[in-house]
């Protein structure tokens, strides 16, 4: 069984699983970390690339044939800001995908949601393929759908926390609903981590800082990989479910609802 | 996406084959899913013959679901037929253009003397009814909602398809919601039924529920008239249809109804078999597959079924109906759709509910979310419906 390819405003991935290229020891353990995950997806922080054309520490070790580059806007504060980086990152980096990442606070780095909408709605209608990061907000979610993202990528938990899905009860509510792929995004600090998303039926998940700080990021990488895959083979096998679901037939009740209709008909 | 094109993705007579092919262990892990993860597949196995021996466990599921969504409410409704003009040749209706029965459109001070009435039983929401044609259309509802918005907090239609502008205006005349019933998904059984007028163009009808949704209507009713063909696969497309509304028009609230053939003037419609078993299985696996949906129980059906019925998933009943133009007060005689099966009167209805431990919900709207916040008619105790059991 091959899993299904997710498709992204008309691109395709057979990698489900996106990693960020931040906090990496070295370019060289980033580019073979990389490798390792099957990514075909990565970001890149516009503040951390060198746009005048100078050799570049990220990018000189990204095949870029390889990837695809996902800019983002990390370190921006306001939508205006999000719009003067994302133009600049069109054109140095050759690519209208944009990962909008609005955080106006310096400690937490959570998402802006007011802003973040603002901004989807300008970009969109500047010609980007937006995807926006934010809380996992359900109704924020159908909001950024409706104003054009092209996915939406709600928060597991805290960025760089490891702490998993924390947000898991309202990823469900926005898997359920989307119409857009749902890629979590942060707070995945271990590849069952990823794995449950993907049961859950997320569309793809990014991950950064669990792989880039681990003690073997390589492996990490790898383990990631595998998880991700089993996460989504698991979801389109058909999971069974451990416990009995709410509908799950239980203990003859006293009285029957249906005894009034009698027998089906042979 | 459009509904249309969704639709044409799935051929009629392929998803009454996959439903027919569900397995009891497909049902179990239907009935196994946590609350609101019943998905289309899913749904499939519980339309399916092979739910069948399992209608009690969904009978069970589906109530406990209900109650804990709604509590143990039921909100009663009226219908308040305002003509039975129509332009359409259908198989199956007493209205049918080709029958010959005396026409009648409801003028300003009917309508009123039907408000009068409905109110003095204890309605505070109406379902206004309208056969297809130019002369009910958006200019005489415009009228008729703003004749009503005084007297009621909510006002639902049920006539013909319109377009997306007439749908925004007519929300800005103090309209709640819209029924738009598919009657079938079937391609062959639509056209085999609706022989001709504007209800013959089933891509029209197929795109209503979208154009309500552009236009802002914040509650949309779906349905299918069970018996036009196999009823598991239209119960399927409904529920598709629902899954659709609810991720696209994410705002809307949604009903489902359950409306079966009923006998008619203008002769017999050969129908597929749609019983009360089959009702009820239908009913509990629309609950399972949206626990927010209002699931609405027919005067179409016996007092004796709706008796035990009610409490399955259901959380609106229509009750006391009279299907005709006038039929509250000022022509009770004039030609009815169908034949109501529930002859009780809404204060027996809203007893016997009380008398279950349920409690019936006159008002669970208000015009202000429609927009109107000016002065509301003022009333008197007389009209409280408490005071009317007696």
């Amino acid at each position: 069984m091959i899993p299904r390819p997710l498709v992204i405003a008309g691109a395709e991935f057979s990698s489900r699983l996106f990693v960020g290229t931040g906090k990496f020891s070295s370019g060289e353990i980033m580019r073979r970390s990389l490798e390792a995950s099957g990514t075909q997806l990565v970001t890149v922080a516009l503040s951390r690339v060198r746009t005048g054309g100078e050799p570049d520490d990220i990018l000189g070790h990204l095949d870029t044939g390889r990837y695809r580059l996902l800019p983002n806007t990390s370190g921006t504060r306001n939508a205006r800001e999000a719009v003067l980086a994302a133009e600049l990152a069109r054109e140095a980096l050759g690519t209208n995908w944009l990962k909008l990442e609005i955080h106006p606070d310096p400690k937490y780095l959570m998402p802006d949601p007011v802003e973040t909408l603002l901004a989807t709605e300008l970009l969109v209608k500047r010609g980007f393929i937006v995807l926006p990061y934010v809380h996992a907000d359900p109704v924020l979610c159908k909001r950024l759908e409706e104003a054009g993202a092209a996915a939406v990528m709600p928060l597991g938990s805290p960025i760089g926390s490891n702490l998993g899905l924390e947000s898991r009860a309202f990823l469900e509510i926005i898997i359920a609903q989307s119409r857009v792929p749902v890629i979590v995004d942060a707070g995945l600090g271990a590849p069952s981590h990823a794995a449950a998303a993907l049961e859950m039926g997320a569309d793809a998940v990014l991950v950064n800082t669990a792989i880039a700080s681990a003690a073997d990021p390589i492996a990490m990488a790898e383990a990631f990989r595998l998880g991700v895959e089993a996460g989504r083979l698991a979801r389109e096998a058909g999971l069974a479910r451990a416990e009995a679901g709410d509908g799950a037939p239980r203990a003859s009740a006293t009285s029957p609802l249906t005894a009034f209709l009698g027998e089906a008909a042979p | 996406m459009n509904f249309i094109d969704l639709w044409r993705r799935h051929e009629f007579g392929a998803v009454a084959k996959t439903i027919a092919s569900k397995r009891p262990a497909d049902v179990r892990r239907a009935l196994g899913r946590a609350r609101g993860s019943v998905d289309l597949e899913d749904f499939a196995a519980l339309l399916s013959p092979a739910a069948s021996p399992f209608l009690e466990d969904m009978a069970q599921a589906s109530q406990r679901q209900t109650v804990e969504r709604f509590g143990r409410t039921m909100r009663l409704f009226a219908p308040l037929y305002l003509s039975n003009a129509c332009a359409n040749v259908c198989t199956y209706c007493g209205f049918s253009a080709h029958n010959r029965i005396r026409r009648k459109v409801l003028s300003d001070p009917e309508i009123l003397a039907e408000a009068g009435a409905l109110r003095s039983r204890g309605f505070d929401s109406v379902l206004l009814v309208t056969g297809e044609t130019g002369r009910v259309g958006r200019d005489y509802l415009s009228n008729a909602l703003r004749l009503l918005r005084p007297h009621f907090s909510g006002l639902w239609i049920e006539v013909q398809p319109l377009p997306e502008d007439d749908y925004a205006a007519l929300a800005g005349d103090g309209l709640s919601a819209v029924l738009v019933y598919q009657e079938t998904y079937d391609e062959r059984a639509y056209l085999r039924h609706h022989l001709s007028g504007p209800k013959a163009d089933i891509a029209w009808r197929l795109g209503t529920p979208d154009r309500l949704g552009r236009a802002g209507i914040k509650r949309i009713g779906l349905g299918a008239l069970f018996g036009l063909s196999d009823w598991r696969a239209d119960a399927w497309f409904t529920g598709l249809h629902l899954r659709h509304v609810e991720t696209v028009h994410w705002r809307t609230r949604t009903s489902v109804s359950f409306p079966r053939l009923r006998p008619h003037e203008g002769g017999e419609v050969p129908v597929t078999p749609f019983g009360e078993r089959d009702l009820v299985q239908a009913a509990c696996a629309f609950r399972l597959l949206s626990p927010e949906a209002e699931l609405s129980l027919s005067t179409r059906e016996s007092e004796a079924f709706r008796n035990r019925a009610f409490r399955l998933g259901f959380t609106s009943m229509s009750a006391g109906s009279r299907t005709n133009p006038g039929g509250y007060a000022s022509a009770p005689d004039s030609l009815e759709q169908f034949e109501v099966d529930d002859g009780r009167s809404p204060q027996e209805v809203a007893a016997f509910l009380r008398s279950q431990g349920y409690e019936p919900v006159w008002k669970d709207w208000d015009s202000t979310y429609d927009g109107f916040a000016g002065p509301r008619r003022a009333r008197s105790p007389g009209n409280a419906p408490e005071a009317l059991v007696s």
